[in-house]
């Protein structure tokens, strides 16, 4: 079995926790990791709606090499915490595509809840929802924490 | 005749700025087509040389308001300002946006929206990417911060600094009008943005698996730049223009820093402020051939709050149209026949009003569009609509909230 498990910033511990204990050993593992460009570029060419300015790059390195470092740093940890062997793949570009196109020849896309702590629609911020939804293969869905109670629950009346 | 070379060659400086080609500098576009119009008789020598008398000292205090960031940014304020972050946001991403918050309210404020976009805005980045947090929400933050927060003062932004004259108003006076609309924008972008980010933001413990740097406080710029402060507060009792108290404060940081003379002239921005001496002598000699009369039908006149909230919608609609420095060239002789009420509605529309595209404009977003057509990696489509989320409420609140002020202080 080919297993990607999507890494991100913010989920990453319980999702590879939960990966390391529900697949089985003999699974080959991607953990996957996308750098966003549309953040950094809108972070670095701020400077296109200041009409006529032609201010200096800021003193730094560039914002790619930043986010590079810190996609490899969070990838060496995010594998030193899954404590098994498995391969890395970290890749820019829009979140939804990148994410997809890793999953081709992929078995299962494992990937954790990144929205609101509580059951329902919500707990599933846009990216994740839209590879949830366009995944081309099957998919575990799981919480980075332990999973909410049930009474989290948020009914519309009629089913209160 | 006239009117149509006028806006011709207004047309031609606006696409320089948004096109950037290099055969035709923006600032050499904008000399050109001032002095065209003189040479063609549009405008007669005398009417250039005074609407170049009007603007230059908006110029100067521009150039010592870059040179006086720029001196902040080589002391180190804003690394400085990025370790506080890092630090005291403890890991918790909902924290660093308040931090942010904050500093992007304050840089703005002090330093002017053009600091917060260039040197704040890709320290937020950094400090977010390395507390390993998304930085969607701060980097946002930050970008409409830049906007919303720059109602404040006469310093906050350029279009502000363009319009202080023509309002009349001292310094204190016009900080103390729009304190509570800028607070209300504040408030306003807070409640959305928190709400927008829920997901991203919840995170609660702190991650800190490295030790973040702890680079020494500029002690020597943050003194400057609050003595600076305090010097525009005082200008009107003192009797010195504002423009000098902000050349003080530059020269302070230059003789610290001591930067090559190179670079403290290019701090400046030579080519930018020929832009807007230029820009300022075609939008007048438009005005002067139709272009005033037909804003003049537009816009609303008095101080009512119905007419406040209309000349407000009218020039967020022109500033997204054309940019703010435009926007408010040719908005700003109407506005200010009916007073500086009128004149700070105004410019609560060209500040706020750009939140809805990140470039600052649909001429830049359409050029964008048309250069970047094959690329697909730019997709701006959640910041357009998190500033149609901000920008009505903002606007509607901020302007009742200035109507508010001019009738009780």
């Amino acid at each position: 079995m080919r297993a990607v498990v999507w890494i991100s910033e913010d989920t990453w511990e319980g999702c590879v926790d939960r990966a390391r204990a529900l697949l089985p050993e003999d699974a080959e593992v991607t953990l996957l990791h996308v750098a966003p460009t549309d953040v950094e570029e809108f972070a670095a060419g701020g400077a296109a709606r200041l009409l006529g300015r032609h201010p200096p790059p800021p003193p730094g390195p560039p914002l790619r090499a930043i986010a590079e470092e810190e996609a490899r740093a969070l990838l060496e940890v995010a594998l030193a915490r899954f404590s098994r062997p498995a391969q890395t793949d970290a890749r820019r570009g829009r979140i939804e595509r990148e994410v997809l196109d890793a999953c081709a020849g992929a078995d299962l896309l494992i990937l954790a809840r990144d929205g609101e702590p509580h059951l329902g629609p919500k707990s599933l911020g846009p990216r994740t929802r839209f590879a949830v939804d366009h995944a081309p293969c099957q998919v575990l869905l799981v919480w980075p924490e332990d999973p909410p109670s049930i009474d989290t629950i948020r009914l519309p009346p009629h089913l209160r | 005749m006239s009117e149509v070379v006028a806006l011709v060659v207004l047309a031609a400086c606006l696409a320089a700025a948004v096109a950037r080609p290099r055969w035709a500098p923006d600032w050499a576009v904008a000399a050109g087509g001032g002095a065209l119009l003189v040479a063609v008789g549009v405008l007669s020598l005398s009417e250039a040389r005074s609407a170049v008398k009007a603007l230059g000292p908006t110029v100067g205090f521009l150039a010592a308001l870059l040179v006086l960031a720029d001196g902040c940014r080589r002391a180190g304020m804003f690394d400085a300002l990025g370790a506080w972050m890092a630090t005291g946001s403890r890991g918790r991403p909902a924290r660093l946006l308040a931090m942010v918050f904050v500093s992007a309210a304050c840089t703005t404020a002090v330093l002017s929206l053009d600091a917060t976009v260039v040197l704040l805005t890709p320290i937020v980045f950094a400090t977010a990417a390395r507390l390993r947090t998304n930085p969607r929400p701060h980097v946002y933050a930050c970008s409409h911060l830049a906007n919303s927060a720059s109602l404040l003062l006469p310093v906050s932004n350029l279009t502000n600094l363009l319009a202080f004259r023509a309002t009349g108003l001292s310094f204190t006076r016009f900080g103390g009008l729009m304190a509570l609309p800028w607070l209300l924008a504040l408030l306003i972008e807070w409640l959305i943005l928190r709400r927008s980010f829920a997901g991203d933001l919840r995170r609660s413990g702190p991650r800190a698996d490295r030790p973040t740097d702890h680079p020494e406080l500029p002690a020597f710029a943050l003194t400057v730049v609050a003595l600076t402060l305090a010097g525009f507060a005082l200008s009107s009792l003192i009797g010195i223009a504002p423009v000098w108290i902000a050349a003080a404060g530059a020269l302070a940081l230059a003789l610290r820093e001591r930067p090559a003379p190179r670079e403290l002239a290019g701090a400046a921005e030579p080519a930018f402020l020929v832009f807007v001496l230029g820009l300022g002598i075609v939008v007048h000699a438009a005005s002067v051939h139709g272009l005033s009369t037909a804003v003049d039908d537009l816009l609303p006149h008095g101080t009512g709050l119905g007419a406040l909230l209309a000349v407000a919608a009218i020039s967020a609609a022109v500033a997204n149209l054309l940019n703010n420095l435009p926007a408010t060239l040719i908005i700003l002789p109407v506005a200010a026949v009916s007073g500086p009420g009128a004149v700070l509605a105004m410019l609560v529309g060209v500040n706020v009003g750009p939140n809805l595209t990140y470039v600052g404009s649909l001429a830049t977003l359409l050029w964008r569009r048309i250069v970047h057509a094959h690329d697909h990696e730019t997709d701006m489509g959640e910041f357009t609509r998190l500033g149609a989320l901000t920008v009505p409420p903002v606007l509607v609140a901020s302007t009742v909230a200035l109507w508010l002020a001019l009738r009780v202080i």
